[in-house]
């Protein structure tokens, strides 16, 4: 088992390196780093001087090796746009998008698990129907879509609750929070059902077909032939083997949540490390671009190793060796 | 008549496909005495595994029981309330099913699925049910009972898993055991050793077991009668000795020509041209009739009512005459 | 006799297509038959858009700013001109969905053909190759797989737009989308035709191949290909979604398709900018296209999968 986890790890690093490769190469060859940085009226002179202290002389093996453990102590260089280190740019946005993932995370999987649940029991009810129709939905409209209609309805037309931004903010320690405030909430609303509802659909589908199969395999015939209460069957047997697979993929998702948060923050203006992605992108501000990429990477890796042992811990077969 | 525990009469069951409904069970009738052990055969879609499902009320959508009835010790129990028959089954009746691999909960220990099934059944204590538990394990041969109880059910051999699902379906020593194909799943040498089991838990508790294979060799090692099933009808049920030695219906001949035996040395085994009908294209005679060598002009139009034939009942028109002549 | 032949062939076929299971379940399912003809709706119109559309929206000189910003037709202000009303630029909104559609649908198609044929060579090959290839490719797939599709799109897109920039951009914004969009989406066409490929490959047929002197690739292709056409086919439809949708949303984002001819992500991300003065009709009827679009698209790959899949039902 620790030789499994070791492994993992290790893969991990791997996955790591590959991807700040990438992003070494795009900040070193998507446009001339020197010319991002100075302007038009800099001798040649003061920007060779330039290039030979931001090491881009050494050999480029050197140059990668730098990158990447400069970037494993949280340096990702300057932004060519603000002038401003990119992890403290990364630094202030980042709790802004972390509370919007977790929100939407939670209530994704709050709605999704029951409903997944109550689809797989119950298939013929009018409540299936009308969840699967949701469902359905809310697989087919995208995103930013969702977002506009949530805007319109609340927005424009009911005038409930904001449109854009994250409402009022307390800082502690260096961390600000909408969570704290009533105007901190209302503006997490829309943005949260926005981000979540197509995890919730994920979540959903994955509960109800691993349920139904689970409720078609033997140990559940087993389990109703020994007269076992449909409760216990269905919340007990049933529910615990649903759960090994949807563990995996929803911890999964919880990576995509953060990714997908490009796309809600930009419909809510929503001051996030996606709006600062997207808007380096039309910028091409690559340093940006690159950290946010290694960021994203070792999320994904961090989740998918900490999936990995979850499963460990909940399925017997593998924490344990056959006798 | 008082030593009667189940009583199955005209039992059929449905099942509706797109093709129309498909007659899975098609009036079979039999009774079982207490203690005694029936032998269910048939090849794989004669409907032995459906009627063992229909006794306990577990036949799933698009299924259904159409016609017929079920007594278990004298009280109807096809048409009980779903949690009626919820607190019969597992208490009154016992299932073991075929493939101990998938039969148990991977995630839950032995312990939790005997202790969970005892209490459901029992108004004990956890302590008491967990000791109870033991004492099963230890019953159906499982060596360090009070050890192996906290195992997962991956940590035991496949022999060993269907030892403990047989335990499992003794919790609330059970008036019935329906032993659905118990031993095909296992390794030749562990066969009889569970066969051993089953009788060894049916003569110490009463129990009657209705023990539905295909394979005659285990019938004649455990049954005391055996009803033969082709294409969801009954063919034959008699005493196992009658029915192997004497068999009646061209069917059960012929299945018991198909049996390997070492007496029989040089003779070769016979065979039964051609293969079961489909049950949605079933002939409009005896199901058997296109199969059947000594089929006659009636066989094919008309399907047999079951005769009473020395100590067997058998649905055959060559009874008639037959009978008639004897 | 040989024309009876093939005419009796060509009855088979179809007699076999009315009685299979596939023809049934979509007989049955009367949401599926509504899917197919939404679906087969919005196709023509696309594909007949120049024809049925009333006004060209790409005629700069037919564009007047007094047609601006006209609300559909049944209102009090709107002019019948313009059923749907006008844009910001005095575009005709049906036109330029219909144009629109068009070009969200030739990005979706070609990027999920991209991905298709490039997914389906790297499983051949991978599955074929064994060894270490196999490794490096799945290794890869793997790693991608762990990453939402937008996520990779947006940052080739992104990444290939910075290095074009300028000018080049709006020539090159088509093939930029389709590039981004199929190198996102491959993984799943080369495990599905990789797994296919490792059970077909130590079939004896394979031996035989190469003691005849056949190139034992191109005997595989032939029969790992008929396998695998209905999983792929099921992927293709369910990535047609997905590749509408991930274009449409680049496109919102203002990384795709650019505004001189708007995809429907670029009309739904023009009209967002007026949807507080209360100018509706351009992001809604844009984006109600492609929710449609997309839901009929769907649904007819759920009911592709599960025909092909009873088991799964």
């Amino acid at each position: 088992m620790l030789a499994f986890i070791i492994k993992r790890f290790v893969q991990s690093i791997v996955v790591m390196l590959v991807v700040g490769l990438i992003a070494f190469v795009m900040f070193r060859f998507v446009g001339d780093p020197v010319d991002q940085m100075v302007g038009l009226e800099t001798s040649i002179e003061d920007r060779e001087r330039l290039r030979e202290t931001l090491g881009l002389n050494a050999p480029l093996p050197m140059q990668y090796w730098n990158f990447i453990s400069s970037a494993a102590m949280g340096d990702f260089g300057t932004s060519y746009q603000f002038k401003r280190p990119v992890a403290d740019m990364l630094g202030d946005r980042l709790p802004a998008t972390l509370e919007l993932a977790l929100v939407s995370a939670i209530f994704a999987l709050c709605a999704g698990i029951p409903m997944g649940v109550f689809t797989a029991l119950y298939k013929d009810s009018v409540l299936t129907k009308l969840f699967q129709a949701i469902s359905l939905v809310g697989i087919s409209l995208p995103t930013f879509l969702i977002g506009i209609l949530l805007i319109y309805v609340f927005s424009v037309q009911l005038q409930k609750l904001p449109s854009f931004g994250r409402g009022e903010v307390v800082d502690i320690a260096g961390w600000s929070t909408g969570l704290l405030t009533v105007s901190g909430l209302k503006a997490l609303i829309l943005p949260a059902i926005t981000l979540g509802l197509f995890q919730m659909t994920l979540i959903m589908r994955l509960v109800r077909s691993e349920m139904m199969e689970i409720l078609r395999s033997d140990f559940i015939k087993f389990a109703r032939a020994r007269g076992l209460t449909p409760r216990a069957v269905h919340f007990g047997h049933a529910l615990k083997n649903t759960m090994i697979p949807v563990i995996t993929i929803t911890g999964l998702q919880l990576g995509s949540i953060i990714a997908f948060a490009i796309i809600t923050e930009t419909v809510f203006q929503w001051p996030g490390i996606g709006l600062m992605f997207l808007q380096a992108v039309q910028d091409v501000d690559v340093p940006i671009m690159a950290a946010y990429l290694l960021m994203i990477a070792f999320l994904f890796v961090f989740i998918n190793l900490i999936v990995d042992i979850l499963y460990v811990v909940v399925d017997p077969r593998i924490r344990i060796e056959k006798a | 008549m008082s030593d009667t525990l189940l009583g199955v009469k005209d039992l059929v069951v449905e099942f509706s496909t797109r093709r129309g409904i498909l007659t899975a069970v098609d009036k079979v009738s039999f009774d079982l005495e207490r203690g005694e052990v029936l032998g269910l055969v048939g090849e794989s879609g004669a409907g032995k595994s459906i009627t063992g499902s229909a006794i306990v009320g577990l036949i799933d959508p698009p299924g259904r029981i159409a016609a017929g009835t079920v007594h278990l010790a004298g009280q109807r129990i096809d048409n009980l309330p779903s949690e009626k028959m919820r607190r019969i089954r597992g208490d009154k009746i016992g299932m073991v099913f075929q493939d101990p691999l998938t039969s148990l909960n991977p995630l839950y220990t032995v312990a939790k699925q005997l202790v969970q099934t005892i209490l459901t059944h029992k108004d004990i204590s956890k302590k008491q049910a967990r000791d109870r538990a033991i004492e099963l394990l230890d019953k159906v041969g499982i060596p360090a009972a009070d050890l192996r109880i906290d195992d997962y059910p991956h940590q035991f051999s496949g022999g060993m898993r269907q030892r403990v699902v047989i335990a499992l379906a003794l919790c609330a020593d059970p008036e019935l055991i329906i032993a659905d194909e118990p031993t095909t799943a296992l390794d030749v040498s562990v066969q009889s050793q569970i066969v051993g089991v089953l009788k060894k838990m049916c003569s110490e508790h009463g129990a009657s077991v209705i023990l539905i294979t295909h394979d005659m060799g285990v019938i004649a090692e455990a049954a005391d009668r055996v009803a033969v099933l082709y294409s969801g009808r009954m063919a034959e049920i008699g005493p196992v000795r009658d029915v192997i030695k004497h068999p009646q219906h061209p069917y059960t001949k012929g299945l018991m020509g198909s049996i390997p035996t070492i007496t029989q040395e040089g003779d070769r085994l016979t065979q039964i041209p051609g293969s079961m009908p489909r049950l949605t294209d079933r002939p409009p005679g005896c199901a058997f009739a296109p199969r059947c060598e000594m089929a006659m002009d009636v066989c094919r139009q008309n399907h047999p009512e079951e005769k009473d034939v020395g100590t067997a009942r058998v649905a055959c028109h060559l009874m008639r005459k037959e009978g008639a002549v004897a | 006799m040989s024309m009876n032949k093939e005419t009796d062939e060509k009855m088979s076929v179809i007699a076999r297509v009315l009685d299979s299971d596939i023809w049934y379940s979509f007989t049955r399912s009367k949401v599926t038959m509504v899917a197919a003809l939404v679906t087969f709706l919005i196709f023509a119109s696309a594909l007949f858009a120049p024809i049925i559309s009333p006004h060209d929206p790409f005629d700069l000189a037919s564009l007047s700013l007094m047609d601006s910003l006209l609300p559909p037709a049944w209102n009090a202000e709107g002019d019948p001109n313009y059923l749907l009303g006008t844009d910001d630029q005095g575009r005709d909104v049906l036109s330029t969905i219909l144009y629109g559609s068009r070009i969200s649908l030739a990005v979706g198609l070609v990027s999920v053909a991209f991905a298709a044929v490039l997914g389906i060579t790297l499983g051949l090959v991978a599955g074929y190759m064994g060894g270490r290839v196999d490794a490096i490719i799945m290794r890869v797939a793997d790693v991608q797989l762990s990453f939402p599709a937008i996520l990779i799109a947006l940052l080739i897109d992104g990444t290939v737009n910075a290095l074009v920039g300028g000018m080049d951009r709006e020539r090159s914004a088509f093939t930029v989308l389709v590039i981004s969009i199929g190198l996102s989406f491959w993984v799943q066409y080369a495990r599905t035709v990789r797994s296919s490929t490792l059970v077909e490959r130590n079939k004896e047929y394979v031996q035989a191949a190469r003691l005849i002197g056949l190139h034992p690739f191109l005997i595989m292709l032939r029969h790992v290909l008929p396998n695998v056409m209905g999983p792929v086919l099921v992927i293709a439809t369910i990535n047609l979604a997905l590749a509408v949708i991930t274009e449409a949303t680049l496109s919102f984002l203002g990384v795709g398709i650019p505004g001189t001819q708007p995809s429907l992500g670029t009309m739904i991300r023009t009209g967002n900018d007026f949807l507080f003065s209360g100018e509706w009709w351009i992001t809604f009827f844009p984006g109600a296209m492609l929710a449609a679009l997309v839901l009929a698209v769907n649904l007819l790959g759920d009911w592709l999968r599960d025909a092909l899949n009873p088991k799964l039902r």
